[in-house]
């Protein structure tokens, strides 16, 4: 035991320390790092969310807007009362429609130079996979398959009951999958990892197939024709999107006309009575409930599989399609406004009832009186309801009976699938009654939410927030095992909660952005034991480190951020100049967030989200003014245009673009600068927007672009960077189009834009 | 004192995004990660510490904001807990690079990292390699490594 191994050891002890010291600092600092990344990807989810939801709250406030029309706008001239009435009118389809004629797309011709998939009656099971692999292929379907396979779908539907059954004996495998949103990529995955439909693969698609993504038709096609082909083992239910007066906002009536520019409104017609035949639910070995949204504390399943389901044309409004003049007969005059003028046919036909569950000043009313079993006025009206859901009840049985071809009270037999609206016509309500309609959107509108109880959901605009004794409330009545519902996206595809008894399957994969979240489904065996899978239709996403892929998503999501606060300028302005007392131009971080948080009520962490959306200074203030106009340059390019009337643009171009699609009743795209301009006056004057006549004026006449008196809806929107990319996209892929007609016209249109187009990212 | 309100804001906002069931509680598990992202850096051993304080007597799994709220504001006024600067990193990768070739191999990454101080997870191990490692040099050069995750900060 020299001096020399003493030192030696010394040595080697002090160099192991050294070792050990370094690796901990090393491992403490990137546990830091991995920590904030995860902070950062919770804040950008945040972000998406409460951007999504904050948008169907705006289709609240459409609603508001219409009703606001109604009460108060006198129109000053006949030309004003014309344009409004155009509004107001009846269903721009007209009434003897297409529908009677069955055989009117045997009429449309397919040109011989089509190359895209044909198809047959009655469907093979070749025949749906050869469509799968087409539109993998980028090929269009024809119009007239279109309408003849929706045709064919209408006719299978009307025999199907609200709730479907299936069982886990025939089928030895159900696979549930959840929202697709016109994201074909997913779909073609899901059958690609999990096996095409089959007699022994049975499939349930929980609702939502449609909008935002940029495939919802061929979506449809798919699921249509294997639900033609596989009858008793591939099965859909309705979801909130499936509905269209929603399409009109969330892009699907937009994809239809661009793809079927000749033939899209027939479509778009049918299309409306296939989704209200869509069944409400679906129930796996009498256990497993499957439906689109949730359910409430006053869900009545007797009464779901009873109702009329296709009298809930749209959950957004309460009447059917029927005309208002019937309507107006049969109504007690209580839709009459000032002038006089039927209520629009978007808006709940009368509205001195409860009124949908829309409109925010009922909401308040739901959420004090959500488990008392009248919604709201006076002990009288139980009665009245209790007779309405009797008489509707009775009426149903009848109409089952006879579509079932058993023989009815009146001793007449009917063809089950004779059009039943000129039955209806003559005997049924023309509207589901309050109850009927509040039990459907309770169940393709509700979310799960952690605490007990069951209250309004406000956020969404319609149905309710449901707590777990309500499910387990439910679940016990019925005698389940546990719920399968959609309806929101989740970041890992799927989510269980309510103590496992309610699980939540989305099946769009990077639904917000490339990389934002996975998709699933789930797979259940006579056992009923839900075993899941995941997945990512995008190559990228899987090189991508963790970092890249939370960056390329938070890149996005701060985009659209961005975008809202400068849709809210005016307002910041005058929220940051409150804080700034002595005028010096400055207010401190923490005024900021508060301000910022005042005015766009998302409920975000906007302290953490500071350093990414203000040039951090040093001394902890900021100069509002120059963030303001650094916002401002950043969105957008148009010199000779007010500023503060495109702010209010970008605010509202949601509903702006609803509204000029409602009034493009011939769905051509276009409407006229007089249009134009009274749409922007009557909406003006009800946001309070101070914006002169002259102004207005300009706006439409600079964004006539080829000066023809007529404003291009998709220019109008794409110029100030207002069209969602799918648009963009869409417009890019090169699909072989199967019919045009003047299409020229529009070609040139596209060609002399002038547009900021929102650059694409993230493309595969 | 003038910056305990707006601790008291910081600490609430980043404490409800974890906050799930808007019920001012959070797993324990992700307190690191709150506690992180509020600019401090501890060592897992001081974040056990930490987590004792704000458990419940008889712990629960979760942390609630009660608990939390005044140690952590405690510990952003002393302001425990400092950020490592880059030189101070850097110099420790040289430790483990006693011949100063400017880079670590990808074994001896995963044997530091995974025997020595306080290990990695296999999770953890896989998610720095994905990003810190060269395929073509099977290496890290830690040099780099550290201007390009600082520069994302």
């Amino acid at each position: 035991m020299g001096s020399g191994t003493s030192t030696q050891h010394h040595f080697a002890f002090q160099n192991a320390e050294k070792a050990f010291k370094a690796a901990a600092l090393i491992q403490r600092w990137y546990r830091r790092y991995t920590a904030r990344l995860e902070m950062r990807r919770q804040c950008t989810w945040r972000i998406f969310q409460s951007i999504e939801y904050a948008g169907q709250q705006d289709q609240v406030k459409l609603h508001d807007f219409f009703s606001y029309l109604v009460d108060h706008f006198t129109p000053s001239s006949n030309h004003e009362r014309d344009f409004l009435d155009r509004m107001f009118t009846d269903e721009r389809f007209p009434q003897n429609s297409e529908m009677e004629k069955f055989s009117d797309y045997e009429s449309i011709q397919v040109p011989d130079n089509y190359t895209g998939p044909r198809l047959s009656f009655p469907l093979l099971p070749d025949h749906a996979t050869a469509l799968v692999e087409a539109f993998r292929l980028k090929q269009q379907l024809h119009a007239r398959y279109v309408l003849n396979l929706l045709h064919e779908t209408k006719k299978h539907l009307i025999q199907l009951p609200n709730i479907n059954r299936v069982s886990t004996c025939y089928s030895e495998e159900v696979t549930v999958c959840g929202d697709l949103h016109g994201q074909l990529d997913d779909l073609i995955f899901i059958f690609y990892k999990n096996g095409l439909p089959s007699p022994e693969r049975a499939y349930v698609f929980n609702g939502d197939f449609v909008d935002r993504g940029k495939d919802s038709v061929e979506i449809l096609m798919v699921l249509f024709a294997f639900m033609l082909v596989y009858p008793k083992e591939f099965h859909l239910n309705r979801g909130n999107h499936e509905d269209h007066l929603v399409n009109l906002r969330y892009g699907f009536t937009k994809e239809v006309m661009h793809k079927y520019k000749t033939h899209g409104k027939k479509i778009l017609k049918i299309l409306q009575d296939v989704f209200c035949w869509l069944p409400l639910a679906t129930l796996v070995d009498e256990k497993v409930l499957i439906l689109h949204g949730g359910v409430s504390d006053m869900t009545d399943l007797e009464l779901l599989a009873k109702l009329d389901r296709h009298k809930i044309v749209s959950t957004m409004r309460r009447k059917t399609r029927k005309e208002n003049g019937k309507q107006a007969k049969k109504e007690k005059g209580n839709q009459t406004s000032s002038a006089g003028r039927p209520t629009p046919w978007f808006l709940p036909q009368s509205r001195s009832l409860p009124a949908s569950p829309l409109r925010l000043g009922c909401v308040q009313a739901h959420r004090a009186g959500r488990s008392s079993s009248i919604p709201c006025g006076a002990p009288g009206d139980a009665k009245e309801l209790a007779r309405q859901v009797r008489r509707s009840v009775d009426l149903e049985l009848d109409r089952c009976r006879r579509q079932a071809g058993f023989p009815v009270s009146r001793g007449t037999q009917e063809a089950p699938l004779c059009a039943p609206e000129a039955d209806s016509e003559a005997e049924e309500p023309l509207e589901p009654t309050q109850e009927e309609w509040r039990q459907v959107v309770d169940i393709l509108w509700s979310d799960p939410m952690a605490q007990e109880g069951c209250k309004a959901n406000t956020v969404r605009g319609g149905g309710c927030y449901f707590g777990p004794n309500v499910t387990e409330q439910l679940l016990q009545k019925y005698n389940l095992q546990f719920l399968i519902r959609s309806h929101e996206c989740k970041p890992e595809g799927y989510e269980f909660c309510h103590s496992r008894k309610v699980l939540t399957i989305f099946s769009a994969s990077n639904y917000y952005e490339v990389g934002s979240n996975r998709g699933a489904y789930v797979k259940l065996g006579p056992a009923l034991t839900p075993y899941i899978v995941q997945y990512q239709a995008n190559k990228v996403t899987h090189m991508l480190t963790m970092r890249q892929r939370i960056s390329r998503v938070e890149e996005s999501a701060l985009r659209a951020l961005r975008e809202k606060l400068f849709a809210h300028s005016t307002n910041l302005l005058a929220e940051f100049k409150k804080h700034d007392i002595d005028k010096t131009g400055l207010i401190t971080l923490s005024d900021w967030a508060e301000a910022v948080e005042s005015v766009l009520h998302l409920g975000l962490p906007w302290r953490m989200l500071r350093p990414q959306l203000v040039n951090s200074s040093t001394d902890n203030t900021l100069e509002y003014k120059s963030w303001l106009e650094d916002l401002a340059k950043e969105q957008l390019n148009h010199e000779n245009i007010q500023s503060s009337l495109l702010e209010t643009l970008y605010r509202n171009r949601s509903n702006l673009e609803t509204i000029f699609r409602i009034i493009d009743s011939d769905h051509s795209g276009f409407i006229s600068l007089d249009e134009f301009r009274q749409t922007w006056k009557l909406f003006s004057s009800h946001m309070n927007v101070d914006i002169t006549d002259e102004c207005i004026c300009d706006l439409a006449r600079s964004i006539d672009f080829n000066k023809d008196g007529h404003i291009d809806i998709n220019e109008f929107l794409e110029a100030f960077r207002l069209v969602e990319q799918s648009c963009s996209e869409g417009n890019a892929s090169g699909r072989p189009q199967a019919t045009n007609t003047n299409d020229g016209a529009a070609a040139n249109q596209a060609h002399t834009k002038n547009s900021l187009v929102s650059i694409a990212h993230g493309a595969s | 004192e003038i910056l305990v309100p707006e601790f008291h804001k910081k600490i609430k906002e980043a404490f409800e995004v974890f906050d799930h069931e808007a019920n001012n509680t959070v797993d324990v598990r992700e307190i690191g990660t709150i506690v992180r992202s509020l600019g401090c850096c501890p060592s897992e051993g001081e974040l056990h510490d930490l987590i004792a304080e704000v458990e419940e007597e008889e712990p629960t799994g979760y942390i609630r904001f009660e608990k939390f709220l005044p140690v952590m504001t405690e510990v952003l006024l002393e302001r425990r807990y400092r950020p490592i600067p880059e030189d101070v990193l850097l110099r420790a990768f040289e430790v483990l690079d006693p011949f100063k070739r400017g880079f670590l191999s990808k074994e001896e990454l995963i044997k530091y990292m995974t025997e020595e101080g306080e290990p990695f997870s296999q999770e953890e191990m896989e998610e720095m390699l994905s990003a810190a490692i060269d395929p073509e040099s099977n290496s890290i050069h830690y040099k780099d490594y550290i201007t390009m995750m600082v520069i994302d900060e």
